[in-house]
């Protein structure tokens, strides 16, 4: 306990510098918004795996929080990183809303804001936030809480930059946004904090994409959390890639708010990290709100991935589908959690969720724990989780047509991992995602089980 | 080792003194079976007395330990060959519950089946439009629904609609022994008759089909040259297409009877 404490210090110490730094440019509702983020995330902490704690009960944060990331610290952009960096690491498309994010703040030079078309909003929060935007002043904070969870809070104390995207109500947003979170490497052992903000308007439609990649092959953290509202009858797209170097530690918040007919289609892609959280949370708030999440995730050698998913029927006549997969390779693991919430009014309720594992080798592991939670009685819901080796049976049918056993292992994995890169819309990035888990399957450490 | 050739074509396989066991316990105990191209052969016998044992070893099923004798398939040690060498080299085992493979489409699974034998023998890789056109030829020769091609290979297909993709795979890879296990089982009337004939336009005088079987009824539709009889590990009769009819009369205990008392 008072090792953490220790700990803590020194995120004081850059919260205290940050305060006196951004006290002359913040508005004074988010100095507010800061000190109360600041003082919850000092009582709450970094969240440990203590018995009770069902949220973090398989993934210690421990290396995390002894790691004692360092604050940024705005020291101007690296000259030497270009578009064609980016390209490397991330899906990029000239067609796109391109915001780019170095070290968690606006590379303008580095963006595309031109095809953000007429009254949509498509810019940098802190543009957004120092010229007084209403919406951001009323939305910000209210949907991902800070109460009970350190990590929201960590991310709303240190608060600078990220993206803010507004499609006001009937619009149709032409092109698909893409907020690129790089970290540069160039500050050392550093923490960043991106934060982003969707609102959707009544009836308009939008089609976001989130990729966090790192230029370089340092320890960092990064800490985002994402809000998206979506009003009466908005359709939102969302994509998210988690693409962090090897030895980083991500923990992404996204906390999805939606009105009356309100759709949200949803696809999570992750591949690297050395520890990952995803905290996804989806409040379906009035009839006719559907939300599809689906998420595909590739492990190998130590990696920690941990998705933890909770959606909240919170009123009748709603749907949530959720559909994740999972191939672990080495001796990674992987957690899955999160509770599928039906409440005592959320009659006509549609719910099913699904985990498919797909193990590699032996060490790799899975603890996959979806779980349902039903107070009304005339729903519709179903729940599953599954992990497996590739099947020898299966195996030798392959090969007696021919296909030696890594051959036929890749086409399995190929077909597996298919079932959710299929589910992305956007072509271009359906083909990048295709490139990136289908090219790059494991195979040194293929092992055969049985049944 | 001598390759025979009489009027039955090329020695195409030879079995001889073939024991195998699987978890310990021997299933088949000493095994004899010769196959010249233009031959088709029925292997017939009871349930438990080995013949998709038999069917397996020589397509190379791991769980299966063979314990003595040899296998020649065109003179080469076939029981050292891993199952994919098998295939390209032209052994095809049609299989008694061909497994689903979820997600993958039929198309990949068998043109990187049709690459894999190509590459095997030397031969460039097929372009995409030869293939495609090549695959059409065989959906129609084998009366296949297309339907079947485009899905994922066995996924949620019927047990006939199964066994019919056995012999259309069978159509596209052209092996030189294949190897039919219980193919007939769980096929109505029509089915049969439609794998049957699939068969019937893949055989010719370089290749040679193996029939296990339970049953005579597919032997109406595929003519053997051979017949053999499988009870207990071993073959204790062999003779021509009269035997099969005589099994389907007599059932299996008479040979079994005959063969207690060494007749």
């Amino acid at each position: 306990m008072t090792q953490t404490s220790v700990k803590l210090e020194t995120y004081r110490t850059g919260f205290d510098a940050l305060l006196q730094e951004a006290e002359a440019t913040d508005p004074q509702w988010l100095t507010d918004l800061r000190r109360e983020a600041w003082s919850r995330f000092y009582k709450l902490g970094f969240p440990t795996a203590r018995r009770g704690n069902e949220k973090w009960k398989y993934t210690s944060v421990r290396p995390l929080a002894a790691a004692n990331f360092d604050n940024p610290v705005v020291i101007g952009f690296p000259e030497n990183i270009n578009a064609a960096d980016l390209r490397l690491v991330a899906p990029w498309n000239d067609a796109w809303t391109n915001l780019v994010f170095l070290d968690g703040h606006f590379a303008g030079y580095l963006s595309n804001l031109q095809n953000g078309a007429g009254q949509i909003t498509v810019t940098n929060l802190a543009d957004a936030i120092a010229s007084g935007n209403p919406d951001v002043q009323i939305q910000l904070a209210k949907h991902a809480n800070i109460d009970d969870d350190g990590f929201t809070a960590l991310n709303t104390a240190f608060l600078r930059d990220g993206a803010f995207v507004n499609v006001p109500a009937g619009h149709i947003a032409a092109a698909p946004v893409h907020l690129i979170f790089a970290t540069t490497g160039q500050l050392e052992h550093a923490a960043s904090y991106p934060r982003t903000l969707l609102l959707a308007g009544a009836n308009s439609r939008v089609t976001v994409l989130e990729s966090y990649v790192s230029l370089a092959q340092t320890p960092y953290f990064t800490n985002a959390v994402t809000e998206i509202v979506l009003e009466d009858g908005a359709q939102v797209e969302h994509y998210r890639l988690l693409l962090e170097s090897a030895d980083a530690f991500h923990v992404g918040t996204s906390r999805v708010y939606q009105s009356k007919d309100s759709t949200i289609s949803s696809a999570s892609f992750a591949k690297g990290a050395a520890m990952a959280r995803q905290d996804v949370q989806v409040t379906l708030d009035a009839p006719g709100a559907s939300c599809s999440l689906n998420g595909l995730y590739m492990t190998s050698g130590e990696q920690h991935i941990d998705n933890l998913i909770n959606i909240d029927h919170a009123k009748p006549y709603t749907k949530s589908r959720l559909f994740y997969k999972g191939i672990l390779d080495g001796k990674s693991k992987a957690v899955f959690g999160g509770t599928v919430l039906v409440r005592k009014d959320a009659q006509k309720t549609d719910a099913q969720q699904t985990d498919k594992n797909l193990l590699l080798s032996r060490q790799a592991e899975v603890d996959s724990k979806p779980s349902l939670l039903i107070y009304a009685d005339d729903v519709q819901c179903a729940h599953g989780a599954t992990a497996g080796h590739i099947d020898k049976d299966t195996l030798f049918y392959m090969q007696s047509r021919g296909l030696d056993r890594e051959t036929a292992s890749r086409i399995l994995i190929h077909a597996f991992a298919s079932q959710i890169i299929d589910t992305v819309e956007l072509e271009p990035l359906r083909d990048y995602l295709d490139d990136l888990f289908l090219t790059a399957m494991p195979t040194a450490s293929l092992e055969f089980g049985g049944r | 080792m001598v390759q025979g050739v009489d009027a039955g074509g090329q020695t195409l396989l030879e079995v001889q003194g073939l024991r195998a066991s699987v978890e310990g316990l021997e299933i088949l105990k000493g095994v004899d079976l010769t196959v010249k191209t233009g031959e088709v052969h029925a292997i017939m016998g009871p349930n438990g007395s080995g013949k998709s044992t038999l069917a397996n070893v020589l397509a190379g099923k791991p769980d299966y330990q063979v314990t003595s004798g040899q296998v020649l398939f065109q003179g080469a040690d076939l029981l050292s060959m891993e199952p994919e060498i098998r295939s390209r080299s032209g052994i095809f085992l049609a299989f008694q519950y061909p497994l689903e493979l979820p997600g993958v489409r039929a198309w990949q699974f068998l043109k990187a089946a049709v690459d894999a034998q190509r590459e095997h023998a030397g031969e460039e890789e097929l372009s995409a439009r030869v293939f495609d056109r090549m695959l059409k030829e065989k959906v129609e020769l084998v009366e296949i629904d297309p339907e079947l091609v485009k899905r994922a290979v066995n996924e949620g297909f019927s047990g006939g609609e199964k066994k019919r993709n056995e012999i259309l795979q069978m159509a596209v890879l052209q092996p030189k022994l294949a190897i039919l296990d219980e193919t007939d089982s769980g096929l109505d009337i029509d089915a049969l008759r439609i794998v049957a004939d699939g068969v019937n336009k893949l055989r010719n005088s370089s290749n040679a089909v193996v029939l296990v079987t339970h049953y005579q009824r597919i032997l109406n539709y595929i003519a053997p040259d051979h017949v053999h009889v499988l009870i207990d590990g071993r073959i204790v009769r062999s003779g021509g297409p009269e035997l099969a009819h005589e099994l389907e009369e007599r059932g299996y205990d008479w040979i079994k009877e005959a063969v207690d008392a060494g007749v």
